[in-house]
């Protein structure tokens, strides 16, 4: 079957092509990438959908699985597949650049070059969607470190005034954790003789590594996704990042990056080391619910605005690795939840916050000063309606993704209950409900200090445009989403489950 | 059967806040219709369903008694071989029931049954005749066989009753509004914003599973946040609307960490599900019921209530909420959302039966929150926050009702349902004519708007319990209640709440007095013309609304032969859970509170008849008291003053700058001297030879022109081959491990 065999293929590398097409546009018509980007995405979100079309719901395991030599002489393969974890977060990751390349109609930050800023998202989207098909290890890495160059240039070129440091820590940092992960995944190419991760899973299950063994490479592997994620106390390279990157580059930053961390340890983590993943959970529980307070606090504290919406990602993502750090399947299925409410609610609060700075030319939140609802109506009723969304409002994408991790903690599997963490995990649970407050303070107060008040008169005088066609047009899916993920979790919950509960066997005992 | 169809009932606000927002400001009357539509048709809908549900429920304790009558003797005989099945039925009943030991079941007013069954001694229902209960759910998906979302339906009395109230005092808001927001530039959006929260409300309402109930009661807070937040200009009403939401939100932690609670003992969010099993003493897997957990789920839901029911000590936000529009006050925040308390604890109310912990924590928390309460009132010169004043402690008469009585709790929930919103919308049609919320710049009104006063009488005699007005049944019911119960908590509610009927009466003949009576004391001149009678529009609800005020209270009178087909038959939780009331009556009671509340409104006219300035209040002038309730028993200076502001402007700054400080200057620093190290390895090592190695380390970040530039600083190989040293520790571990 040419479409089964090849649909991933295609998928992944369209966008490949796509920059290496836009690279090759003479600088002379520059503004010609905006169509070929265009285009290019409209086609790769396409061909996502078509694999979506095509995916059997019921099934768990590998679908469209491709699995053939590489490189040999290391023993790795070109093994790609797609599962009910990997699905949704791949078929994101094709939604928001698409959605970007539309939004780079409206505005690209200084300087321009839309050329060279389209190519780069196209390669970030190559880099990204691989690392969410890879079931190899040496490829997982490869699509790994290939993000990190694209964004690299996003924020070094096209970021904020103090782009470069940005830059350079997100950079230097990721690389610092994902060296750490690469010696983890040798040692398990030398203890399990395959750089496959079904066959390690298979592997890690049956108890095949001993138990040191597992916490040493869990705790590589920890380094490295802990950073991506971020889990605190990891996460100083994010908040720096996210202000000074471009609209469009926190959007992807926030939206589908953060989630390569999340879904490492669930595809890679948990399943080849359970016993380490037994030994890590609690630590992971805690700087979870650290993680959940302290961005609370952090974003009460922001004077700006974008830098608020970054630090509230590090609280989100706390929710996520809580869900994860229960080791059962609503837990898991909770964090991919979470994963992808906060792709499409935090991309959309970056598109507006982005939106906002590009109108007001400042990301100070005095000096905006208020009374959005009277300059700009409608971006004040989005920015409302996506910051209620991100509080965990129920109803709206937030909460299943929360509250399911919220549950699970009060549940956890019952390998740490045996460990005598039942209480410790209820405990958590108690406190990361009362982040839940402390996120509907900073975001209220937000709202309180941006969109109501009187405006200042230098703004009801500057004319502010309220929402464009095309910001419309590259929000309204977004909108939308939140309201349905929103009312019906099981759009997700419903691809998730075979396999979450086919890799959590382990711990359920099913 | 009609009840199928409940589901429209929630369905059409959401409708019509759908149809408000899209077309509303394109319509002739701004949107407003489609509310007013939707809603009229929900309580048509309403009374239908109210109407087969109650019928069903009075029928049922009819079949009951008709069964018993004729098949008691021969159960005891057991003779009768045409109904030696019945009886073998009958008397499985009777065994699962008799495990019900310890609560209190039921059917004690079904007077001809003789059976009275308190504490302990079940009566037999048997199968075939039970209440009315129509459930049904739409399976969202599960997580396992757990986890399962629902959207559902569970018709009883309790949600016929609630229906009734909310779509109807919903009903008479959105009339009422056209009158009271004409020429206000955001009216399309408040209407929009009236539908939402009347959709979010009748969510929880309906809900079959806690889940759902979940939802709606945030929706409902939402909503409340933004209409509490409507003149979003003025500062104070931006932080009435933060701690409306954040202190519900505090006390929503509760209702979480209950609902999931809840949920890992029972394994289902299903109401109906869940007490069933706690009922028959079973939690998930079979296991026997855990009391110790379940008063522990059952106090945290509670902690919910006590955020959205407004009682003490989480009651602040309410009296603040006052800024949003006076309609919304009417609805949200005194006849509709801060009942979902009461209605939360009422919807499991078997469950809470079991939990004697819980139950005292309510009658206590009630009891503090309806005697503390009303005296707020008294130093109020803000006619609304009287009434804010007032709903609290009203508030606290039905969660303390709770602890005795189901059928006391939610009665008082619906007479004070009408009456409140009626004064309410009274207070707002003064409002509308004086435009000030100050009672200092009213006075004599009644000359001036006689439909507003005479409907404001009712429901001041009806809220102070003045004989025959709803509010003197409902009430008395709940003093009855504890009365009956004695006890350490039973006490407690019955005296204070007696005592507190005085001081109820007393503020509101205080601002009756303040408001209606004496002269007007603004000013009436070209400009200012004098006060007039509101439109039409807010005249006929307030009519309306104090007919039902009124009468309301005579559908539960406390007498025997009327509960088999009266409220308490009507909203039973079920035949296993119906109360009745064998001689709930005591004169000396009703007789004591009439009293104390005649008194009450008399010496509150006396004293406030002169009323002339604030400086003048008599409660303004009484040292250490007046500063103690001016000052709210200083839970405002606790909570905004101390907690909020320390969190905000102290907690968080520094963790902060522990961030900025701490955290990310280790990061710095490992970057730095590990850039220092590099230096001096460049300077050396790499300059004798080893060039290769670091720049092969490097390499592979090496190949494209803007990280040359970056590369060429030596930043990358330097720190590339720092990583390589911390990489080949790592493996030196690994090898070490294997």
């Amino acid at each position: 079957m040419f479409w089964s065999d090849w649909a991933i293929t295609l998928t992944l590398f369209t966008p490949l092509l796509g920059a290496i097409a836009i690279a090759l546009i003479p600088s002379k018509n520059e503004e010609s990438a905006k169509p070929v980007a265009l285009v290019v995405s409209i086609i790769g979100f396409a061909l996502s959908l078509g694999i979506l079309a095509g995916y059997d719901f019921g099934a768990a395991g590998l679908q469209y699985e491709v699995n053939v030599p590489w490189i040999d002489a290391v023993g790795a393969r070109y093994h790609i597949g797609i599962d009910g974890i990997s699905l949704p977060l791949f078929v994101l990751s094709y939604l928001l650049t698409f959605l970007c390349s539309v939004y780079a109609y409206h505005h690209i930050e200084d300087p321009g070059k839309p050329k060279a800023f389209l190519a780069l998202m196209l390669l970030l989207q190559t880099g990204m969607a691989g690392t969410f098909i890879s079931f190899d290890l040496i490829l997982f890495f490869i699509f790994w470190e290939l993000v990190l160059v694209p964004m690299y240039f996003m924020i070094g070129v096209w970021g904020g005034p103090r782009r470069e440091y940005a830059a350079v820590k997100f950079f230097l940092y990721t690389l610092f954790g994902s060296v750490f992960m690469l010696v983890a995944f040798l040692a398990l190419r030398f203890t399990g003789n395959t750089f496959d991760i079904v066959v390690l899973s298979e592997l890690g299950q049956s108890g095949a590594f001993s138990e040191t063994f597992q916490r040493l490479a869990f705790l590589g592997i920890f380094l490295g996704f802990a950073i991506k994620v971020p889990m605190w106390p990891f996460h100083t390279w994010l908040p720096d990042a996210h202000t000074e990157a471009p609209t469009v580059g926190s959007v992807l930053l926030a939206g589908i990056l953060l989630k390569m961390g999340t879904y490492g340890f669930v595809r890679i983590a948990i399943p080849i080391l359970p016993e380490g993943a037994i030994d890590f959970a609690p630590i992971i529980a805690v700087l979870s619910v650290i993680a959940i307070i302290y961005g609370a606090l952090c974003c009460l504290a922001q004077t700006d605005l974008k830098r608020l919406i970054a630090f509230s990602s590090v609280g989100h993502m706390g929710f996520v690795m809580l869900g994860i750090a229960t080791l059962t399947p609503v837990g898991i299925n909770a964090a991919i939840f979470g994963m992808i409410a906060h792709g499409v609610i935090t991309g959309m609060l970056f598109f507006v916050v982005g939106s906002m700075k590009e109108r007001y030319h400042t990301r100070d939140i005095a000096e905006i000063g208020g009374g959005v609802l009277q300059t700009m109506p409608k971006m004040a009723a989005v920015f409302t309606f996506v910051s209620i969304a991100s509080l965990g409002l129920p109803g709206l994408a937030g909460f299943p993704g929360e509250f399911g991790a919220l549950l699970s903690a009060f549940q956890p599997a019952a390998a740490l209950e045996a460990g005598g963490l039942l209480t410790f995990y209820r405990v958590l649970m108690v406190l990361a409900a009362f982040g839940t407050v402390l996120t509907a303070g900073y975001f209220l107060y937000m709202l309180q200090r941006i969109n109501m008040g009187s405006a200042p008169k230098r703004w009801l005088d500057a004319g502010l445009a309220d929402i464009s066609v095309i910001e419309w047009g590259t929000w309204l899916p977004l909108l939308a989403m939140t309201l349905l993920l929103g009312v019906l979790p099981f759009l997700v919950w419903g691809i998730t489950t075979p396999d979450v509960n086919a890799i959590m066997s382990f711990f359920t005992g099913a | 059967m009609i009840s199928d169809y409940a589901w429209l009932i929630p369905a059409l606000p959401a409708v019509s806040a759908v149809l408000t927002l899209l077309f509303g400001k394109k319509m002739k009357g701004k949107g407003a219709e489609f509310g007013i539509t939707a809603l009229g048709l929900a309580f048509i809908l309403a009374v239908l369903v109210a109407v087969e549900v109650f019928s069903a429920n009075v029928q049922a304790v009819a079949d009951l008694e008709e069964y018993h009558a004729t098949h008691g003797a021969e159960d005891d005989h057991g003779d009768e071989a045409g109904h030696a099945d019945e009886a073998e039925e009958a008397h499985a009943d009777e065994v699962s029931l008799s495990s019900l030991d310890g609560i209190m079941v039921a059917a004690v007013g079904i007077e001809n049954l003789n059976l009275a069954a308190e504490g302990g001694d079940a009566i037999e229902i048997p199968e075939g005749i039970s209440s009315f209960l129509n459930e049904d759910s739409l399976s969202l998906g599960s997580l396992g066989a757990d986890f399962e979302i629902e959207a559902g339906q569970r018709i009883d009395g309790l949600a016929a009753m609630m229906f009734l109230l909310v779509t109807f005092v919903s009903l008479m808001v959105h009339i009422y509004s056209t009158g009271y927001m004409k020429g206000e530039p955001r009216y399309t959006y408040y209407f929009t914003l009236l539908s939402l929260f009347t959709m979010s409300m009748l969510i929880m309402v309906i809900a079959n599973n806690m889940l759902q109930l979940l939802v709606g009661w945030e929706l409902v807070g939402v909503c409340s946040f933004l209409l509490i937040g409507f003149y979003w200009e003025g500062r104070s009403n931006q932080h009435a609307a933060q701690k409306a939401f954040l202190t519900t939100k505090f006390g929503d932690v509760g209702l979480m960490v209950g609902v999931v609670s809840l949920w890992a003992q029972f394994g289902t969010f299903n109401i109906g599900h869940m007490i069933d099993m706690a009922t028959h003493g079973e939690q998930a897997g079979g296991a026997e019921l855990s009391t110790g957990m379940l008063t522990f789920g059952l106090i945290s839901l509670f902690i919910g209530a006590i955020g959205k029911s407004a009682q003490f000590p989480l009651q602040t936000w309410l009296p603040d909420a006052m800024a949003g529009p006076t309609p919304v006050s009417a609805l949200i925040h005194a006849a509709t959302m801060v009942t979902a308390g009461i209605f939360m604890v009422a919807r499991i109310y078997p469950v809470y039966q079991l939990s004697p912990a819980a139950l005292s924590v309510i009658a206590v928390i009630g009891a503090i929150t309806l005697f503390s309460m009303g005296f707020l009132a008294l130093v109020q010169d803000d006619i609304k926050r009287v009434l804010a004043y007032s709903t609290v402690s009203q508030l606290g008469y039905m969660v303390a009702a709770l602890a005795f009585s189901y059928t006391a709790g939610i009665f008082h929930l619906f007479t004070h349902g009408f009456f409140k919103a009626l004064l309410f919308l009274g207070s707002g049609s003064v409002i509308h004519a004086v435009h000030s919320n100050n009672m200092e710049d009213m006075g004599g009104l009644r000359k001036y708007m006689p439909v507003t006063f005479w409907t404001w009488i009712v429901g001041t005699l009806a809220l102070a319990a003045v004989f025959p007005l709803s509010g003197f049944w409902s009430k008395d019911e709940v003093l009855a209640g504890a009365f009956t119960q004695m006890g350490y908590t039973g006490n407690l509610v019955w005296i204070l709440g007696g005592l507190g009927g005085f001081v109820t009466a007393f503020y509101m003949a205080r601002a009756t007095t303040m408001t209606f009576f004496g002269t007007y004391r603004g000013k009436i001149d070209e400009t200012h013309p004098a006060p007039h009678e509101s439109p039409g529009s807010m005249k006929y609800p307030l009519i309306l609304l104090s007919v039902l005020a009124a009468l309301i209270g005579f559908i539960n009178l406390p007498f025997d032969q009327f509960h088999p087909t009266g409220f308490a038959a009507w909203t039973m939780f079920s035949l296993e859970y119906f109360e009745g009331h064998p001689a709930h009556f005591y004169f000396s009671l009703a007789g004591g509170s009439t009293i104390a509340a005649l008194l009450g409104l008399g010496l509150g006219y006396l004293m406030y008849r002169e009323y002339k300035r604030p400086a003048e209040d008599p409660f303004n002038n009484l040292g250490l008291v007046t500063t103690v309730l001016q000052r709210k028993y200083f839970l405002d200076d606790l909570y905004s003053g101390l907690i909020m502001t320390t969190i905000r402007d102290r907690i968080s700054p520094a963790v902060y700058w522990i961030n900025d400080n701490v955290i990310d200057r280790v990061v710095y620093l490992a970057g730095t001297s590990t850039r220092a190290v590099g230096r001096g390895l460049y300077k050396t090592v790499d300059q004798k030879g080893i060039d290769g190695l670091v720049n092969g380390a490097g390499m592979g970040a090496n190949w494209t022109g803007g990280l040359v530039k970056f590369a060429q600083s030596g930043n990358v190989q330097f720190y590339a081959g720092a990583m390589f040293i911390g990489v080949f520790v790592f493996a030196v571990l690994f090898a070490a491990a294997a």
